[in-house]
């Protein structure tokens, strides 16, 4: 028997709302962990955490952008804005793991690059391996992101922008930011695939290279469609150097004026809402295919079920996901039995 | 007996890296060895001194006096110097960020004493860039280390015209896993770098730059495959010459020379069977001794024990002892050069010369040494060169004799004292060295002191030459923090790359894959037993920059299956254990080669309690001595590797059990 030592779910929320470091990372740990018997407390966890206030409070951040465009520089830079300003920060970095084949290990190197000073206690960072889940987010960063912003006022998944990643992190973030590389083809690749529809801000770093920097600044600027975009919303392109320190402020400033926004569009709450859910179907097809969405009843009838619930849609996901389990089950139950 | 021919040639400058606890003690040994045939003097610095803190800066802690000697202000130089003739003495200062700051003081020393600094001689290190790939004393960004440089050079040229104000290394490379190709690849980009920077400052019109290109001067690494160092150094020569000519327009031949100073190898020596080291030493110095026209301006040699622990005063006489029988002895030095005409040298020079100016060439075309190092291009080489190295022990293919074959051995009398053959440093010299600074701090002049330093500030911003106003606040009393954070308030600080990030190598070694695939296995059964992935964190305490052991433990255990958060080099145990937390990870790793393990594991774990993380299991590697490693068994660390366990696979597998063991599992015991 393996000593897990697992700890309280409602002494922890307790000790989580009260923002100390310890329990935070105990519930982060709990919530990765797989075992059946941390799933359970995973759940009351962050049922003890949920509420009304899940749909308002704080502010999700998700930064995004191909390797090498200085996406920890920039978030680095930004926790420094957000630090003087006396407003706290929890990070969730994500990394990409080898595959499984090759060992699944990742090598999480975030926190090197997100310089901080050594004993700050707004500030929290997690790195994360993606373990090769859902094109590029593990899954566990939903309810980690979840967690964290019951004690920070601000919490900020970055993740390496390939491919699909994008579309997965604008499932998280209230606010998305896409980090692009100065004279790189990569940003024409994102501007052609489509994706430009997700970002909610731009930011070209490294204006240090001048030309090279403002051309896609520029063609940024020209090439995003905005038929479906929302109205009211300007999407801003910043161009900055995080190593130089300068556009810093300028650009820290468009992500509370874009939440802002979506408060007084009444988006935020429906938006998060929406978020969720998509989360959840995203892991029950991912953990059971469309048979075990249909085993509820398909997809209508599963976004329903969660509209309903929609400040405590992980305990919702956990009893959907048991359900199919034991229907599973039962559905197998004479075929396995001799 | 054949008597010795008169005509022999010069012997090279013999020299022992050497330097430890305080200025006093490091001054009696000087003088010792001085009296010994030493003929120049190779100072050994230590870590605060090196990363511009001062001995009661919390960075320091531990730290002072341990791999070096400290030096805080223009007393503590005075004092190394103590009874040393400045101007008949050639010394060698292996110093690098603060390189200006201590030639500063060496000259402020020389002004006090009434010495004219035209007639100094020596060296300062000063090569910035390769402290970015390896042996990690970097203070600030790229753009102004090269800019100290160029205004040491552009300085020294005028004022020192002596002295070599930089060594450009490639010691260091090969310390770090390069080959010799990537050694004379990496080296040159270096130099080039260099020089083109003076050449942009403008400080030195065209007319004098040739007296700038023949001050640039190497410093190289020897290993024992000592035929291929010894061409090595040839094709740098015959590089360097054609290179100075054609980029630099260097007419006169003599101004194209090579110079180069040399310690050989420190990599290749064992702990295991250790006096077999010996031989190892007198072997890596034929490469460098035998070419006449490749051979060494000066040479220093380390010690049989270096990869246990400090050497004592004897083992350095016993490492400049090998230099004088190859110097006076043998007839090496009455012969002009035996490798001429010999076809089979030639053809391995030409071969590392093609394959250098490929990699010059493709270095070059992105952008440069800083632009590669910048982008983590040769840093990740570095990696992947050293990992092969690791690997081919690991496999048997590289043979090292006492470590992966001919293990058996009657115990040695040379390990057999109860000093087990090493030198402590002094324990009280930490404390010494504060009490002595912050005296120091209370008899200068403070008015003199602030005006010095805001002339320093006012220089690093303007970007005049800043050396007139670091011998300025040398003579003013300034203190080597004190210059440090005036240049790191201007100059910001700077984390390059760690190279880790380089993929996985699917290939795998030889007959060893099954370990490799074992060792997933294990890590995916014990982190599915425990709900989720092993996590570790590789963390390297203290101001030592050697990274070599840390990164490679780091790119083994991802690639045996472990989420690896590394956060480079220079953390305290508070970011350390922070980081732990935060992270949530099942094992810490620790990696300290600086002798400063006990106090730094023992304020790691102390960390760890404050946060409730006492039975989060530590282990640790390094130069730890057998009784240390029991000391630190006891505070709690649940292992220790040393260097004699050379099979990373090992290590991995024994991590895991660590991890195992303290969440109640049963451990699975050594790899098939």
């Amino acid at each position: 028997m393996t000593n897990l030592g697992l700890p309280d779910p409602e002494q922890l929320a307790a000790r989580i709302l009260r923002g100390e470091r310890a329990a935070v990372a105990s519930g982060l740990n709990l919530l990765d962990n797989r075992l059946p018997a941390a799933r359970g407390r995973a759940v009351r966890l962050l049922a003890c955490l949920s509420g009304e206030r899940w749909l308002s409070a704080g502010h999700l951040i998700g930064v995004t952008g191909p390797p090498g465009a200085g996406k920890s520089s920039l978030v680095s830079a930004m926790i420094r804005e957000w630090r003087l300003a006396g407003t706290t920060v929890g990070v969730l970095a994500v990394d990409p793991s080898s595959r499984p084949e090759l060992g699944g290990g990742a090598l999480l190197g975030d926190r090197i690059r997100i310089k901080t000073p050594a004993q700050d206690d707004g500030l929290f960072i997690r790195s994360l391996a993606n373990r090769n889940q859902l094109g590029g987010v593990a899954g566990e960063v939903w309810p980690m992101s979840w967690l964290m912003l019951a004690c920070f006022d601000i919490v900020v998944i970055e993740t390496v922008g390939v491919g699909q990643t994008e579309i997965d992190i604008a499932e998280i973030g209230d606010t998305v930011c896409y980090v692009a590389q100065p004279a790189s083809g990569d940003t024409i690749q994102y501007l052609k695939s489509g994706i430009i529809e997700i970002p909610d801000i731009f930011a070209v770093n490294k204006a240090d290279l001048g030309a090279a920097a403002r051309k896609t600044a520029n063609e940024i600027g020209r090439s995003a469609p905005r038929q479906d975009r929302r109205e009211g919303w300007d999407y801003p392109v910043c161009l900055l150097s995080a190593t130089m320190q300068t556009g810093i402020k300028e650009f820290h400033a468009h992500f509370d004026r874009h939440r802002r926004f979506l408060v007084a569009a009444g988006l935020l709450a429906r938006q998060r809402s929406q978020h969720q859910s998509a989360w959840v179907l995203r892991l029950l097809k991912e953990e059971f295919g469309t048979f075990g969405l249909e085993l509820l009843g398909g997809r209508a009838a599963i976004e329903k079920r969660l509209g309903e619930y929609r400040s405590s849609q992980f305990e919702e996901y956990e009893r959907m996901r048991e359900h199919i389990l034991s229907r599973l089950l039962s559905v197998n139950q004479p075929t396995l039995s001799p | 007996m054949v008597a010795p021919r008169k005509n022999r040639d010069q012997p090279w400058l013999m020299r022992t890296y050497s330097g430890h606890s305080s200025a006093r003690a490091s001054n009696a040994l000087y003088r010792t060895n001085l009296a010994k045939g030493q003929t120049g003097l190779s100072v050994a610095f230590d870590l605060p001194t090196q990363t511009g803190y001062d001995a009661d800066s919390p960075l320091a802690r531990g730290e002072v006096g341990k791999v070096g000697v400290p030096i805080s202000h223009i007393e503590d130089m005075d004092q190394l110097f103590d009874q040393i003739p400045l101007d008949q003495m050639n010394t060698s200062m292996t110093i690098n960020a603060t390189a200006a700051w201590l030639l500063s003081l060496y000259i402020g020393l020389a002004q006090r004493r009434g010495i004219d600094p035209k007639k100094l001689s020596g060296t300062t290190q000063n090569d910035i860039i390769k402290e970015y790939l390896s042996r990690g004393t970097y203070i600030y960004p790229p753009g102004p280390s090269m800019r100290l440089i160029a205004d040491t050079i552009n300085y020294t040229i005028r004022h020192v015209p002596k002295w070599n104000p930089t060594n450009v290394c490639s010691y260091h490379l090969q310390e770090a896993g390069a080959t010799p190709v990537q050694e004379l690849a990496y080296a040159l980009c270096t130099a080039m770098a260099v020089l083109d920077r003076v050449k942009a400052s403008g400080e030195v019109p065209p007319e004098e730059f040739p007296q700038v290109v023949e001050r640039i001067s190497f410093f190289v690494n020897a290993g024992i495959r000592f035929i291929e160092e010894c061409c090595k150094l040839r094709a740098f020569g015959e590089m360097w010459d054609e290179l100075t000519l054609s980029r630099y327009q260097v007419e006169d031949p003599k101004l194209r020379r090579f110079r180069y100073g040399v310690q050989v190898n420190s990599l290749g020596l064992t702990e295991a069977q250790p006096e077999n080291n010996v031989q190892r030493i007198v072997l890596e110095m034929l490469a460098v001794a035998l070419s006449k026209r490749a051979r060494a301006r000066a040479i220093q040699l380390p010690a049989w024990n270096e990869a246990m622990g400090l050497p004592r005063p004897w083992d350095q006489q016993w490492a400049l002892r090998m230099q004088q029988v190859m110097a006076f002895e043998t007839d090496l030095l009455e012969y002009e050069d035996i490798l001429d005409g010999s076809p089979v040298i030639a053809a391995k020079v030409s071969e590392l010369i093609a394959g250098a100016r490929r990699e010059i060439d493709n270095v070059e075309a992105q952008g440069g040494i800083i632009a590669a190092i910048e982008s983590g291009y040769i840093k990740r080489e570095l990696v992947g060169s050293h990992m092969s190295r690791l690997r081919a022990i690991e496999s048997g293919e590289l043979k090292i004799i006492g470590v992966n074959c001919f293990q058996e051995t009657a115990e040695s009398p040379l390990t057999m004292g109860s000093d087990g053959a090493i030198m402590k440093s002094d324990p009280a010299a930490e404390r010494q060295q504060i009490e002595r600074l912050q005296e120091h701090r209370r008899q200068r002049n403070d008015a003199d002191v602030r005006a010095a330093l805001q002339g320093l500030s006012d220089t690093a911003k303007s970007g005049d030459n800043i050396m007139p106003s670091s011998i300025r606040c040398a003579l003013a009393g300034v203190t080597t923090g004190e210059w440090g954070d005036s240049l790191r308030a201007v100059f910001g600080e700077f984390r390059p790359p760690t190279g880790v990030d380089i993929a996985i190598d699917s290939r795998e070694v030889l007959g060893r894959k099954d370990q490799v695939t074992e060792l997933r296995e294990r890590v995916g059964r014990t982190g599915n037993a425990l709900g989720r992935p092993l996590k570790i964190l590789v963390g390297k305490p203290g101001l030592d920059g050697h990274s070599n052991g840390a990164e490679q433990v780091a790119v083994k255990a991802r690639d045996v299956g472990f989420e690896v958060v590394y956060d480079g080099i220079r953390l305290t145990p508070q970011q350390i254990a922070q980081a732990a937390q935060e992270e949530g990870v099942h094992v810490v790793g620790l990696s300290i080669l600086s002798g400063s393990h006990m106090e730094l594991v023992g304020s790691v774990l102390q960390e760890l309690r404050a946060r409730d993380l006492a039975g989060l299991p530590v282990v640790a590697g390094g130069i730890i001595p057998p009784a240390d490693a029991e000391r630190l068994m006891a505070l709690g660390v649940r292992a220790i590797y040393t260097p004699k366990d050379f099979s990373l696979n090992a290590i991995m597998g024994d991590i895991v059990d660590v991890v195992r063991e303290s969440n109640g599992l049963e451990r699975l015991g050594l790899l098939s």
